[in-house]
């Protein structure tokens, strides 16, 4: 008999007959790992399984290729406080999604867990959008698609990186991108030289970092495999964009 | 056991929602010892119902009628537009007896991982509805889910410029609850929307 408990950030549930669901679990150790939860898919437990929160999960099966079934003790109920919140609520779907599709099964990825810990907790409250945008390129350098974005790739300078070449996923200094800058996707201060910064970035700069993840994400990750980014992805875009169109025409 | 017309019967019945296959089995030995008080009516009943019952084209409602008995009844208030996933909301909140205004039958919910998206759902007839009517205030009864906030999110934005009021249902304790049992999500939501006594 398998038998594992570990930490887990739930990504989606999918009821199954009449009282049970199939969930999908992000635990640390075990990555993401599908299971049946009986019970899952009745009233009781539909407030504790909602995606996004996170639970203790307890794995069984009579053998590894078996589905087996998941007990999830929830630790702390994330998406409930989001509910009233739509531009969080989107990045939180958003960013489920991306981890529900991209992540293969049953492999560790632990540096992303603690990731995508920190994204929730930054989600909850306070500024996020800049840590989403990181938890999007930490997501491509986990699948082995991380963007060298710390140096430039024609000069070697450190200073005043504002593109990244589409094709290679490199810096290119503001100097040495100039002729191509048509062609060259932008790289927003706040990821240039691997981020740091705490302040919630610019929204052009959010979406230049958005557009920039997803060009990668895109073209690396899911068009390889037959797929497209996540519908959820393209609405939280949509949503973040008109409220940034709503708060400039506020100040204006 | 029995013949395969019956294997038949009872694998069709316990298809249905609530029935297994042992329950199944008993349904159909209950509607064959006794055809004239039940197999027989249940057959007109089915066959009646496959004839005649569709759905509404103002609400999505199943109903014999086109418009439904919802959307034909002159006493219910036109200004009031209530949007739920499924006709099941629709006939729990009819049930209620609390709710004298329409209905709009969204079909479903957004869901990134079942590719559930608005073009799947009724929304484009909803905003069609409600630009061309007399809807004062649209009531998003949706889940209070991941997915049901984030497709009532999307269509208060929908319906953004509309001269209408657009609200929604309040989450926190059910009525007989105790703290004890609810989930943190639940109090969460209940502390939040605490209210002056």
């Amino acid at each position: 008999m398998l038998d594992w408990t570990d930490d887990g950030i739930l990504l989606s549930l999918r009821p199954h007959g009449e009282g049970a669901a199939i969930v999908a679990v992000f635990t640390r150790a075990h990555g993401r790992h599908l299971g049946l939860v009986r019970g899952g898919g009745g009233r009781k437990a539909r407030g504790d399984l909602q995606p996004g929160n996170l639970v203790q999960a307890r794995w069984r099966a009579r053998l590894a290729e078996h589905l087996g079934s998941f007990t999830c003790e929830p630790t702390r109920a994330v998406a409930a406080p989001l509910l009233g919140d739509p531009l969080r609520l989107a990045g939180l779907s958003a960013a489920l999604a991306l981890a529900e599709a991209a992540l293969p099964e049953r492999e560790p990825h632990g540096r992303l867990f603690d990731e995508t810990h920190g994204l929730l907790k930054a989600i909850g409250g306070g500024p996020w959008l800049g840590v989403y945008v990181r938890w999007e390129l930490a997501l491509l350098a986990e699948l082995g698609y991380g963007l060298a974005l710390d140096r430039c790739a024609a000069t070697g300078a450190r200073e005043d990186l504002a593109y990244v070449s589409p094709r290679t996923g490199r810096a290119v200094s503001r100097a040495a991108g100039a002729p191509w800058r048509d062609r060259l996707l932008a790289l927003p201060p706040f990821l240039a030289g691997g981020g740091g910064a705490t302040d919630e970035p610019s929204p052009a700069d959010l979406l230049a970092g958005l557009t920039l993840s997803g060009h990668f994400l895109e073209r690396l990750v899911f068009t390889g495999r037959g797929h497209r980014l996540p519908a959820a992805r393209t609405r939280f875009i949509d949503r973040l964009r008109r409220s940034a169109t709503i708060s400039s025409s506020e100040q204006a | 056991m029995g013949g395969s017309d019956i294997e038949r019967l009872i694998q069709a019945l316990a298809r249905l929602p609530g029935l297994g296959p042992r329950s199944a089995r008993r349904a159909a030995l209950a509607l064959l010892k006794r055809r004239d008080v039940l197999l027989q009516p249940l057959i007109e009943a089915l066959a009646a119902a496959a004839a005649n019952v569709r759905s509404c084209s103002e609400c999505g409602n199943l109903d014999t009628a086109d418009p439904c008995a919802v959307c034909s009844d002159a006493k219910r208030d036109g200004g009031l537009l209530c949007v739920v996933e499924d006709v099941a909301d629709l006939w729990a909140l009819e049930r209620s007896g609390l709710f004298r205004g329409r209905y709009h039958v969204l079909g479903g919910t957004l869901s990134a991982l079942d590719g559930v998206g608005p073009e799947d759902l009724r929304i484009g007839g909803l905003v069609r509805r409600v630009g061309a009517g007399t809807t004062r205030e649209v009531i998003l009864a949706l889940s209070a889910t991941v997915e049901g906030q984030t497709t009532a999110h999307y269509i208060a934005d929908r319906l953004k410029g509309l001269a209408i009021i657009v609200s929604g249902l309040g989450h926190g304790v059910p009525v007989g609850g105790e703290l004890n049992y609810l989930d943190d999500g639940t109090l969460d939501a209940a502390l939040k929307a605490r209210r002056p006594l």
